[in-house]
């Protein structure tokens, strides 16, 4: 933000004397991301700090974890992420399976990317058409609405659930997917692949979108790091992570054979497999325009993710294996497993000690580490550009109080 | 991270300071003494090959079984352990370092037991720790603002040791 002066005619209120004063920013939803409170220090319009209060959501999710066997710790999950239930689904199956050591087959590999890819587009779907309501447009929210809705039909019709779903779990999955979906779910891509034009018409390349992005809550690479940012927010920083391929083995193997490019602006440029809008020239690395448009690119990559396991699921004739018992034992140890969920990296720690139960369960959520640097982003911003800031985070209450 | 020769580095560039270790383990890890844990991370951070640049989470596991039968059958004493998860952005690489604690320092129930705060050295560390001090009840010392964050300031008892209760009321709410 460039010094105030006098003269500068944008500053009106310049000669109006303001006072310090505290504003609350909810705690009741203040952008449809869940219950968060923000407690701003504001002089006039200029926002001194920023601290944000958490913990209206809060269910003690690991303690509960602490009572349950995994397999009945995964509607739990479900409830961490409730608009990516399925990554954490997965996230937490595959904590379980390295901890025990076991393998799912080829058939199981192909679905849970599939299914996992699908959500991640629902998610940023939700990422979008929020981020315009915290901006004050209303229709892109419609639009982005109108085709999650094909996606949760398209999941309910796999395991019975619009939004948690249980279904990715220990072993496997819990059911086969039902014949004709595949070509469902072909035709749903064929149908949403124009469709993405209208969302950059809409938000990408408008220009009162550009004013209210570009420039504005700049995060710089090196201090996403220091905060353990991850996701789209890390990658709009212009780092180039992302654990679908720089992960454990134990998750890349999942996206073996995979073509997929990172998306990541890399000398100054982005991967253009596509037609995307070129960047404003307004926009900077790090801000909020970079962390939205990384999200659209993902749409775009993970459309071509799910056509490419659909090949490859419907090429596997074997039956989808049994998820492992209820009751299964756990070996004694711990195991930490990172996966790339929609919002960014999702951990999970299970400690296990011979019984069913395990000993001591973890999650850590990306939204967490993305929504601790808001303090940072929102030094000497104006009120208005709060929202700007924290929706361009993409956070979900669910996971950061657990 | 199981390169050979890593355990020997931090060995050498601060002596003492690794007190156990398992390599075989599903996820290596490194046991630091309680009082080193800060020292060690600023040099991993700054100056170790590779650097680990980034935390991914602090975890508190309470070892303490509260069933007299199994208590006697277990192999450990009852204490406290901390859990680092440190990732390496260049390298791609991951590390854990486990730290052991008494449950209570000086073994007097509602003292917590103290720790080096790592929150000088990664900014993730900072909420990282308050959530442990909120639910695990350990106590790091040089956090810039330790305070719970997740149940409310005037909470009484830490939810993830073994022996909590849940109160019977809060604030005239019924509990359970």
């Amino acid at each position: 933000m460039p010094d105030l002066i006098e003269d500068d005619p944008r500053i009106i209120e310049f000669d109006v004397r303001t006072d310090e004063m505290l504003v609350n920013m909810g705690p009741q939803h203040p952008s449809t991301h869940g219950v968060l409170r923000l407690v701003l220090r504001t002089d006039g319009e200029i926002v001194s700090e920023t601290e944000p209060h958490i913990g209206y959501l809060h269910r003690c999710a690991e303690k509960i974890g602490e009572n349950l066997t995994p397999r009945q710790w995964i509607p739990y999950t479900d409830r961490l992420d409730y608009l990516a239930a399925m990554n954490m689904n997965l996230g937490w199956a595959l904590t379980v399976e390295k901890l025990m050591r076991h393998e799912v087959g080829e058939k199981a590999r192909h679905l849970r990317v599939l299914i996992a890819e699908l959500n991640r587009i629902s998610s940023h779907l939700v990422g979008m058409g929020a981020y315009g309501l915290d901006l004050g447009t209303f229709s892109p929210f419609l639009y982005a609405f109108r085709e999650r809705e094909r996606i949760l039909d398209l999941f309910e019709e796999a395991c019975g659930a619009r939004l948690t779903y249980s279904y990715i779990t220990v072993g496997g999955a819990t059911a086969d997917l039902p014949p004709g979906w595949l070509q469902r779910c072909e035709a749903f891509l064929d149908q949403f692949e124009p469709i993405i034009k209208e969302y950059h018409a809409l938000l990408t390349t408008n220009a009162i979108f550009v004013k209210r992005t570009a420039g504005i809550g700049v995060l710089s690479r090196a201090m996403a790091i220091d905060y353990g940012c991850s996701g789209p927010v890390l990658r709009g920083s212009g780092v180039d992570q992302d654990l679908r391929r720089d992960g454990e083995s134990l998750y890349t193997g999942m996206y073996d054979g995979y073509a997929f490019e990172v998306a990541v602006q890399k000398e100054g440029r982005y991967p253009r497999d596509h037609s995307y809008p070129t960047v404003p020239s307004e926009a900077v690395l790090g801000d909020c325009w970079h962390r939205f448009f990384v999200r659209m690119l993902e749409v775009v990559q993970s459309m071509d993710l799910v056509r490419q396991a659909i090949d490859r699921y419907a090429a596997c004739p074997e039956p989808l294996p049994e998820p492992l018992k209820l009751f299964e034992k756990l070996p004694v140890g711990d195991a930490y497993l990172e996966t790339e969920a929609p919002k960014g990296q999702m951990g999970f720690y299970v400690v296990g000690n011979g019984t069913s139960i395990p000993w001591r369960v973890r999650a850590r959520s990306s939204s967490f580490s993305n929504l601790s640097v808001t303090h940072e982003l929102c030094r000497g911003c104006l009120i208005a550009d709060v929202p700007a800031i924290v929706g361009s985070l993409d956070i979900v209450m669910g996971e950061i109080d657990r | 991270m199981k390169g050979p020769g890593f355990l020997e580095s931090i060995e050498a560039a601060c002596p003492g300071a690794v007190v156990g270790s398992q390599l075989e383990a599903l996820d290596p890890w490194i046991e630091i003494a309680p009082a080193r844990i800060a020292e060690v991370c600023q040099w991993l951070k700054s100056r170790g090959e590779p650097r680990f640049d980034s935390l991914q989470c602090i975890t508190a596991v309470d070892w303490l079984e509260t069933d007299p039968k199994k208590a006697a059958k277990v192999s450990w004493q009852p204490h406290l352990e901390m859990v680092y998860h440190l990732w390496s952005t260049p390298a791609r690489a991951t590390l854990v370092l486990k730290v052991k604690l008494p449950r209570w320092s000086g073994d007097v129930a509602g003292h917590l037991p103290e720790i080096p705060s790592v929150a000088g050295v990664w900014r993730t560390a900072d909420w990282h720790e308050r959530e442990v001090y909120d639910l695990s009840g350990v106590s790091f010392s040089g956090h810039p603002d330790l305070r719970r964050i997740l149940c409310p300031e005037d909470w009484v008892g830490y939810p993830l040791r073994k022996d909590y209760e849940m109160p019977t009321e809060y604030h005239g709410i019924r509990c359970r």
